[in-house]
């Protein structure tokens, strides 16, 4: 069955061998799972511009949204790969504590956001495909985000990434974190290495709510199905590119190496379709993620009104004879628990 | 699996027992019935309580007009997500304590004689939170209002994409947000109201994209939930974070609207921004979908060899 999906879906079978591989390596998968993310946030990982310096013979950043100022946590610019011009866009985490706050631990704010908007425009509008780096812990919580519209710039970088009319390819390098990676990963196709990881919302934070304290992040993490081979498997992502030895931070270069392949033959397959094609196919795949069922229910319900029926059965229903004061906020449907989700 | 429902009549009398409800805002205890009768609103401080969905639609459209549509999607569980529970076990509970199937209702109806496509959500079913099913009614909500050429409204109550369902919820942001520009393309008009709570994933996709973004007051807005934003950065949140009025006065919703008026004030608006009408000339489609746009022609040319046969309707374009 998986190898007729992948058939399907023309995936490569080595990837599949490979999925398997891992899993039959892992005795606890929870350890297993809990190792990707550490290395998916391993502060010697290449970042977005490591990995454009050496896969690129030409690299020129762009800087400021045009609005408020330039985030250093989204980069964004035009890069030369094997003769392809394309502009790219990523989040770029620090490689040591001063150059993490500089970048705000790859946090982008609203300008962050609306610098790659501005820059994929851009593309668009001269013919360039996009690249797209995608390394982030989350777009940056606090009070200059919301002030400034976060949820505003993602929601139009979505928006505006399903219709663009050009090549997109999305590589999650690292940490796929939330609306912050998704942002900047709405592409015709999906990559991601072989140890990053992708979710909804933060292990620590999924633990906090659901199994109310951080520390089972682990447990959070394998039941999101976080590691690219389970995001593989959802459809979330096309293609895992391999990791060389211990991990990408072991030999950046060879990194670099393997993805410049994998971005080139994407790049080369995706500019011979005409753009039309391109952008129908892109909204497909996205319109149709996310699988439900249909049950078979009445036609038409209009919305209930209370009968007289309804009101005789209330004054029979004994529960309903608290008379007296009720204890406070003992109406449970007023004002449940806000859940948090980043 | 077959579940088993008691039923989808959603009856206010499936909710608490109790007679009395104490205002959370100025502590005075409020009769129920009272209390339903002013739409839920405190009289004294003016707070908005939670409001179901079905007592939403009730509110917002013409008595007898809405007819639901889609009413069987169910929640499929692609993880086999288990937390303290299996996550089909808590969508069972949720559609056993609400009567509804999943987060959001949507259907047609009109406002004030004004048709139109409608999406409303539910607080109350697993914290409205957004998964494939939401994802999926908002969406169609949204293909409906191109299709009929009628406004959109979608009014939002969500803590954000459900867990349970991983990064296939994240997806329905991509689903939603795209689905969304093909309708302002097509210049069909849509209003996003957002109520108490909307957050997360909600607010970063569909919520925060209306043509005309409209917030009940004092409603919990916001992208990362106070407390993440306070563990995270641990820095002193602002007066009034994350409510209407902090958003209204950072630009990013255009009108704070008490619950009482918001029915005519959606109407007053929905005069101001028509929906293209349908002519056989210009059909106004879903670009580059393939069946839409199959059904449209196969309607055009219905349209056109009727326009021939009929009167001079379409002759404008050529004289």
């Amino acid at each position: 069955m998986a190898t007729v999906v992948d058939r399907l879906l023309g995936r490569p079978g080595e990837t599949r061998a490979k999925v398997e591989g891992v899993r039959a390596g892992s005795a606890d998968p929870k350890a297993e799972v809990w190792r990707r993310v550490q290395l998916a946030r391993n502060l010697a990982r290449p970042r977005t511009l490591d990995l454009l310096a050496e896969m690129a013979d030409e690299v020129i950043e762009l800087h400021g949204d045009r609005g408020f100022g330039d985030d250093p946590a989204m980069v964004a610019g035009f890069a030369r790969i094997d003769g392809h011009r394309v502009a790219f866009v990523g989040q770029q985490k620090g490689a040591d504590t001063d150059e993490n706050i500089r970048r705000n631990f790859g946090m982008p704010h609203p300008e962050g956001y609306r610098k790659s908007m501005r820059v994929m425009e851009l593309a668009e509008r001269f013919g360039l495909p996009i690249v797209t780096f995608v390394d982030v812990p989350g777009a940056h919580p606090g009070p200059e985000s919301e002030e400034r519209g976060i949820a505003e710039a993602i929601a139009r970088s979505i928006g505006m990434m399903s219709r663009l009319r050009t090549p997109i390819v999305a590589v999650i390098t690292g940490e796929g974190g939330s609306g912050g990676a998704l942002a900047i990963a709405v592409g015709d196709v999906v990559l991601a290495l072989e140890n990053a990881v992708y979710s909804v919302i933060s292990p620590e934070g999924c633990a906090a709510i659901l199994w109310r304290t951080a520390e089972e992040a682990p447990t959070a993490a394998l039941a999101m199905k976080m590691s690219a081979q389970d995001q593989l498997e959802l459809g979330v992502i096309d293609r895992i590119v391999a990791e060389p030895g211990e991990g990408a931070h072991a030999d950046p270069r060879e990194t670099a190496r393997r993805l410049r392949t994998a971005i080139i033959a994407e790049l080369d397959r995706l500019e011979e379709l005409p753009p039309d094609e391109l952008v129908e196919a892109r909204y497909r795949r996205y319109r149709a993620l996310g699988p439900y069922t249909e049950v078979a229910t009445p036609e038409v319900s209009p919305p209930p009104s209370r009968t007289i029926a309804d009101r005789l059965r209330d004054l029979l229903d004994p529960t309903r004879w608290s008379m007296g004061m009720p204890s406070p906020g003992s109406s449970r449907r007023d004002e449940p628990q806000a859940h948090e989700e980043v | 699996m077959p579940i088993k429902l008691p039923s989808f009549r959603a009856r206010r009398d499936t909710y608490p027992p109790d007679l009395w409800t104490k205002c959370p805002q100025c502590s005075d205890m409020l009769f129920n019935k009272q209390l339903e009768k002013a739409d839920r609103v405190c009289p004294t401080c003016g707070h908005h309580f939670r409001l179901s969905a079905v007592a939403r639609l009730d509110m917002l459209l013409d008595p007898g007009t809405f007819r639901e549509r889609d009413a069987g999607l169910q929640s499929v569980d692609p993880l086999g997500f288990v937390d303290t529970k299996p996550y089909p076990d808590r969508v069972t509970t949720a559609q056993a304590q609400t009567g509804l199937r999943d987060a959001a209702i949507r259907g047609s109806g009109s406002i004030d004689g004004q048709p139109v496509s409608i999406c409303v959500m539910d607080f109350g079913f697993m914290g409205g939170s957004m998964g494939a099913v939401v994802g999926e009614k908002v969406a169609r909500a949204a293909e409906d209002a191109v299709a009929d050429r009628v406004p959109l409204v979608v009014v939002s109550a969500s803590g954000g994409a459900r867990m349970q369902e991983g990064t296939l919820a994240l997806m329905q942001l991509a689903k939603t947000c795209a689905v969304l520009e093909r309708v302002r393309v097509a210049r069909v008009p849509y209003i996003s109201v957002m109520s108490d709570p909307t957050t997360g994933g909600v607010f970063a996709s569909y919520a925060v994209l209306g043509d005309v973004n409209l917030a009940e007051p004092n409603a919990l807005i916001g992208f990362a939930g106070a407390r993440v934003a306070a563990g995270t950065i641990a820095q002193e949140l602002p007066p009034g974070f994350q409510r209407s009025e902090f958003l209204f006065e950072h630009g990013f919703i255009d009108r704070v609207v008490h619950r009482r008026e918001l029915r005519t004030e959606i109407a007053a608006l929905l005069r101001f921004m028509p929906a293209p009408e349908v002519t056989a000339e210009q059909p106004v489609q879903l670009s580059f979908n393939p069946i839409g746009a199959f059904l449209s022609s196969v309607a055009g040319v219905g349209g056109a060899a009727g326009g021939n046969g009929g009167n001079g309707g379409n002759g404008g374009d050529r004289g």
